[in-house]
């Protein structure tokens, strides 16, 4: 019985670490229709942002919520900023350029920053310093529950309690879901499409600075190659609940970090990578716009 | 056999230029002429599914992975058959690894049906990943090991090993390059355009969409089966990370970047895709550092951005020179 609800507990933890990586995925989406492949890297980029200010602070030395803030700062910064840039540099000269052509560009700049990574930091792992004490709060014959596993819940609840906030009760998040439904009509309407969409990209880039915090807390190594499978699955998550669709992609993620628990749990920790991808098949054969997509009629 | 005069003369002076090549050039360039023969086939077919058919795949290199596995077991399984046969053995390996990749191509055509842009950009991708976790996981096709020592491309009397190679390399290049092109230029292609163009309309006129995309990844994979066995005899060892996300994208960004819908960009690019890398390893003595990826990922977004229809665009080579002709006059 402990098996299970432990199962249980790990597999929320890490479907809501992708459902930070996710939301980013498919907030962009939503505007550009874009597949952002840089944006595993920009999750990258933030690990290691907050790796060298908690280095800096020497915040291991004395851990708790306040270097764990510190770092998330840093982490969220660090992310939007890049998120931003690179939406300036490489993203808006290609607007209205055909769909396969910014696909590459986003190839490339997802390439890019790997390798400047692997420059820049070296390509060898580092560990992540341990920001808050991982002692059991609840030890009970069912359960165990560490702090490390609440902290990740209470800070992931947060930040989607905030961009349910952002998106529907402020007027950047009506505009950018206007922006999602139509863009041309959004932009009759009087709305600064470019402005809307460098902070959704900043929104989406902060919140995979929260994750790529929250995942070297729970995992702690990291280097410049962390992003790519992370990111492949919190892009399969996002798929999976109907891509542009904010409550699928978290749906999708907890999916995603429950099945990978258990796959990994009862089956074999070999099949963990491919069943990402199979389920990802099996779903979009099934629904072929994912679980909560619409599906869009074409009209001649 | 009108048709087939052009190519059979291509054959003749590709051949004669591979005795030249024999006897001027060292080795490691050898192996590079022989490798952007390769990746020329396997760009060239992504180009019949992704630039002329309008269906975008990011897992071509599960196809070479297949043919390149099938082709690599087979000659380990036969060696004799290859000792009897000589190239002909070579060429029946190569068929079957074709063969079965177009299988595989069929299997992954079929969601193609459902699934449209992006969403079947993934399908193929998620294709190409499950394929790599389950060759990491076959005990008999090596798991992580891969399969190393794969017999090479034999020496017939006093022709060596890169001759023999290039004759190989260059007929199954021509084989592809001529099909692709032929196909594309009858009432057969003009279907694969038409899905491209407006799918809706091709449907209006009655043809069957989903015949014809599944058809051009059928004929797609056969060709990436193919270069992939070339591959395996070529480079004579094969793990399962080689054909991974990476090799895929790279094959996309030589159809990209030589032009959607154009097969002698395909080649110029797979050709320059080829051997810059090459290119800037030389430069890594001069800076120290690695600097090789980072260009070249910089000047994809840069081309991408300053040339975004590829170097050649849709048409092909003859197109520029009659225009440079013109021009002269």
């Amino acid at each position: 019985m402990q098996d299970i609800t432990q199962h249980l507990i790990n597999g929320l933890s890490l479907g809501s670490i992708y459902a930070l990586i996710a939301l980013g995925y498919t907030m962009v989406y939503g505007v550009l229709q874009l597949i952002n492949f840089a944006h595993s890297d920009i999750y990258m980029m933030g690990a290691f942002a907050s790796y060298y200010v908690s280095r800096w602070f020497h915040l291991e030395d004395n851990p708790g919520i306040a270097s764990l803030s510190l770092a998330l700062i840093a982490s969220m910064t660090a992310c939007a900023l890049l998120g931003v840039a690179i939406e300036r540099l490489a993203y808006r000269p290609l607007r209205g350029a055909p769909k396969l052509n910014i696909l590459i560009t986003a190839i490339g700049v997802s390439l890019f920053l790997e390798f400047s990574g692997q420059l820049i930091f070296g390509a060898d792992p580092k560990v992540f310093p341990s920001l808050i004490e991982d002692v059991p709060l609840i030890d009970t014959e069912f359960v165990v529950l560490k702090s490390l596993e609440v902290t990740v819940f209470v800070i992931t609840l947060l930040a989607l309690g905030i961009l349910h906030y952002l998106v529907y009760k402020t007027k950047f998040g009506k505009s950018m879901r206007a922006i999602s439904h139509n863009m041309t009509t959004a932009s009759i309407l009087g709305i600064n499409v470019n402005k809307v969409i460098v902070i959704t990209f900043m929104v989406g880039s902060a919140l995979a600075g929260v994750g790529s915090v929250l995942v070297g807390l729970k995992y702690p190594k990291i280097e410049p190659l962390m992003g790519v499978m992370i990111g492949l699955k919190a892009f399969v998550a996002a798929v999976l609940g109907g891509i542009g669709n904010m409550t699928g992609a978290v749906i999708g993620a907890l999916l995603m970090g429950l099945s990978e628990e258990f796959v990994v749990a009862y089956l074999s920790s070999t099949l963990r990578d491919a069943l990402a991808f199979g389920l990802l098949i099996g779903i979009l054969i099934w629904k072929p716009s994912g679980l909560f997509g619409k599906n869009s009629i074409e009209k001649v | 056999m009108k048709n087939f005069k052009l190519p059979l003369l291509t054959y003749i002076v590709l051949l004669v230029l591979g005795l030249i090549l024999q006897f001027s050039f060292n080795a490691y360039i050898q192996i590079l002429i022989l490798q952007i023969l390769m990746y020329s086939i396997a760009s060239m077919s992504l180009n019949l599914v992704n630039g002329f058919t309008g269906q975008f795949s990011l897992g071509h290199a599960g196809f070479m992975a297949v043919g390149a596995y099938t082709s690599a077991f087979l000659s380990q399984t036969f060696p004799a058959f290859l000792e009897t046969t000589h190239l002909f053995g070579f060429f029946i390996f190569s068929l079957i690894a074709g063969l079965i990749a177009s299988f595989f191509g069929y299997l992954v055509g079929l969601p193609s049906l459902r699934l449209k842009g992006d969403y079947l950009a993934i399908v193929t991708l998620g294709f190409g990943e499950i394929l790599r976790v389950f060759l990491l996981n076959i005990e008999p096709l090596g798991a992580a090991r891969g399969i190393s020592g794969i017999i090479p491309y034999p020496e017939l009397g006093f022709l060596d090993r890169f001759w023999v190679s290039f004759a190989y390399v260059s007929f199954w290049f021509l084989v592809c390059l001529v099909f692709l092109w032929r196909i594309t230029r009858g009432r057969y292609g003009r279907q694969f355009m038409s899905v491209r163009e407006d799918e809706v309309a091709a449907l209006s006129l009655g043809l069957s969409t989903t015949q014809i995309k599944v058809s051009s990844f059928v004929i797609a994979s056969f060709f990436a089966g193919v270069a992939g066995s070339l591959y395996a005899h070529l480079i004579s060892i094969i793990t399962p990370t080689v054909f991974g996300f990476m090799m895929s994208v790279n094959i996309v960004v030589m159809v990209v970047l030589g032009g959607m819908g154009s097969f002698s960009g395909s080649i110029i690019a797979a050709a320059f895709m080829t051997v810059m890398p090459e290119v800037l390893r030389s430069l890594q003595s001069v800076t120290g550092i690695d600097l090789r990826m980072i260009l070249f990922s910089l000047s994809l977004i840069l081309i991408m951005i300053f040339k975004p229809h590829g170097l050649l665009g849709e048409h092909e080579l003859p197109y520029f020179l009659k225009k440079m002709r013109r021009k002269k006059v």
